[in-house]
């Protein structure tokens, strides 16, 4: 099996986001960055699938140099090798983060699954795999938390988190398929795995090897702001305080 | 004249709230640009759906109704949502931001060259220059954003937005006719949540637990009674649904979970990480009860009771209870 994984870098989820002085981008002065939750996900799947059916795990990122660190430290958790496409993050939105991935996905071949992370924790748009899959007229299974293929009939079955439970579909490979955070546990890349990671190829590819010409964004963040402050902090002494508010303050109940 | 589609989110021939919500944002940006709205429900069976559309003021209702449609899937709903955009001759195309419209929707938008704002929660600008706010980093920063597309498709935060009232009238039915097609996936099978009690997303009381609840059977032992006594629905933090099998996945509430904005939300063992924070801060009024002083939700919490949760919630739901008669 050949399996494609979209591997992104964003600003640690656990820091506390800050906005530069003009109020257009997030301040990334002394950020530290990391692979998003659910392209870890995407990988561990990609991984256990090849564990199981053989074949080849491929990571795709988008961005600078500087990206690099992420993409090694994927290359350490056991992908084969990597390529990275050339471009600015802020020249990117999902429909064209899209189409990079789209047009990777012919130049490899013969690719079965092409596994995304649900949505990054940045833009939590929760797009691009779906965006991939219609450009590239392939079945999606998004939201994953179970993922069984059967080669022979070139068949994955794969069970979604969606709203009122679970649903099950089956997919014919080639298939796009994102991943929830359920889907499984990412492993802790070894020492050894991750001297070897450095010797892993890492594809550096960029929109005109793409053949990629149309870079128009078609949505444009116009500027940022922190969302309102709520006012809480209200502490009350007692059960009676709580429901004497409740039913006469805030008409809550 | 903007044309704008709403499409219909329904399972199994009920519809779904929160589409209400949706009809509620083209008719905001009707008002704002010119024009008028229609409506298209995509399933098999779905009168009863049509009828629950009516009165709101709709051009047209638009159904697509048949066999090859009874389960959603991504690939057969994309033709029929782009066949009925056409039809419309729509220049938005608006659903809600649940698993469903965010399977569905970005692939509308590529399959119409659109741009997409997903999770919108209100608008700004005018007509001349429509801007969209949506959350981003977890609702730690709001984003403001310009399609660049004659054409856009905007999932709808319906907890931002009320429900659509009705303004009476009859909207023209108009059946549709649409190849259901291939596509390569297949329907295979659905495990339910079953609960009798009011869907998360669509519920006016929420009760939520954490961590602090120790153990699955614990956390039923304590939010049941509690959601009995304020006809709440129940949710989760993340840490619990990952960690007690009895509490399944899709009660989470939170960034990556579900998001919340009822009247009433309580907040029960929860410390208030911030992926559960973007799932519930839009709330209207927030309880927190918690042992912890410290805990980050009280400072979100109109409402903090520093206490050990097991210790006071039989007084509280005791006192609930009598309070609400």
């Amino acid at each position: 099996m050949k399996i494609l994984v979209a591997f992104k870098r964003v600003i640690d989820p656990d820091a506390r986001i800050k906005l530069t002085a003009d109020k257009t981008a997030v301040d990334t002065e002394s950020v530290e960055y990391k692979a998003n939750p659910f392209c870890e996900n995407a990988l561990e799947e990609a991984l256990r699938l090849k564990e199981e059916h053989d074949g080849e795990v491929v990571l795709v990122s988008l961005g600078g140099e500087d990206i690099t660190q992420t993409i090694r430290a994927g290359l350490a958790m056991g992908a084969d090798r990597a390529v990275r496409v050339e471009i600015e993050d802020k020249a990117l939105d999902s429909d064209l983060a899209a189409r990079i991935f789209a047009a990777v996905y012919k130049e490899e071949e013969d690719v079965d699954l092409f596994i995304f992370g649900k949505q990054a924790v940045d833009g939590d748009n929760n797009q691009v795999g779906q965006l991939t899959a219609q450009y590239l007229g392939l079945p999606q299974a998004c939201f994953a938390s179970e993922v069984e293929v059967d080669e022979d009939a070139g068949e994955a079955t794969v069970t979604r988190e969606v709203d009122g439970g679970l649903e099950t579909l089956a997919v014919k490979l080639p298939a796009v398929i994102t991943a929830d955070l359920r889907l499984n546990t990412p492993r802790y890349a070894k020492l050894p795995d991750i001297m070897k990671a450095r010797k892993k190829e890492i594809e550096e590819l960029d929109l005109d090897d793409l053949e990629i010409e149309d870079t128009a964004l078609k949505i444009e963040v116009v500027s940022l702001e922190e969302p309102p402050k709520r006012k809480g902090g209200e502490i009350v002494g007692s059960v009676d305080a709580l429901v004497e508010k409740l039913k006469n303050e805030a008409r809550a109940l | 004249m903007a044309k704008i589609l709403v499409i219909a989110e329904q399972v199994d021939g009920a519809l779904k709230k929160g589409t209400l919500s949706a009809i509620n944002l083209a008719q905001q940006i009707a008002a704002r640009v010119g024009g008028g709205f229609d409506v298209g429900v995509i399933g098999s069976g779905v009168d009863g759906v049509v009828s629950g559309l009516q009165g709101f003021g709709a051009g047209a209702i638009y159904k697509v109704d048949g066999g090859g449609f009874a389960h959603y899937l991504a690939e057969p709903y994309t033709v029929a949502v782009k066949a009925l955009a056409e039809k419309s001759g729509a220049s938005f195309v608006i659903s809600t931001a649940g698993t469903f419209g965010k399977d569905l929707l970005p692939r509308v938008a590529a399959a119409l060259g659109a741009g997409m704002v997903a999770d919108c929660t209100a608008l700004a600008g005018d007509g001349a220059d429509l801007l969209y706010k949506r959350p981003m980093y977890a609702g730690n920063v709001i984003a403001t954003v310009r399609a660049k597309t004659p054409k856009v498709v905007i999932s709808v935060r319906t907890a931002e937005f009320d429900a659509a009232s009705p303004s009476g009238g009859q909207s023209p039915v108009e059946t549709v006719s649409v190849e259901a097609g291939g596509g390569g996936a297949r329907f295979v099978s659905f495990d339910g949540t079953e609960s009798e009690r009011p869907e998360l997303t669509e519920a006016d009381i929420v009760v939520s637990g954490g961590r602090g609840l120790k153990d699955g059977k614990t956390f039923w032992e304590v939010m049941n009674p509690l959601a009995d006594a304020l006809g709440a629905a129940i949710g989760a933090t993340r840490a619990v649904v990952d960690s007690w099998e009895e509490v399944p996945n899709d009660m989470q509430v939170g960034q990556t979970g579900k998001v919340v904005a009822p009247k009433l939300y309580v907040a029960v063992a929860i410390s208030g990480a911030i992926q559960h924070l973007a799932g519930m801060k839009n709330s209207k009024t927030i309880v927190a009860i918690n042992k912890d002083p410290d805990a980050p939700i009280f400072q979100i919490a109109d409402y903090g009771l520093v206490a050990d949760a097991f210790a006071v919630l039989p007084e509280f739901i005791q006192k609930v209870k009598a309070a609400r008669g």
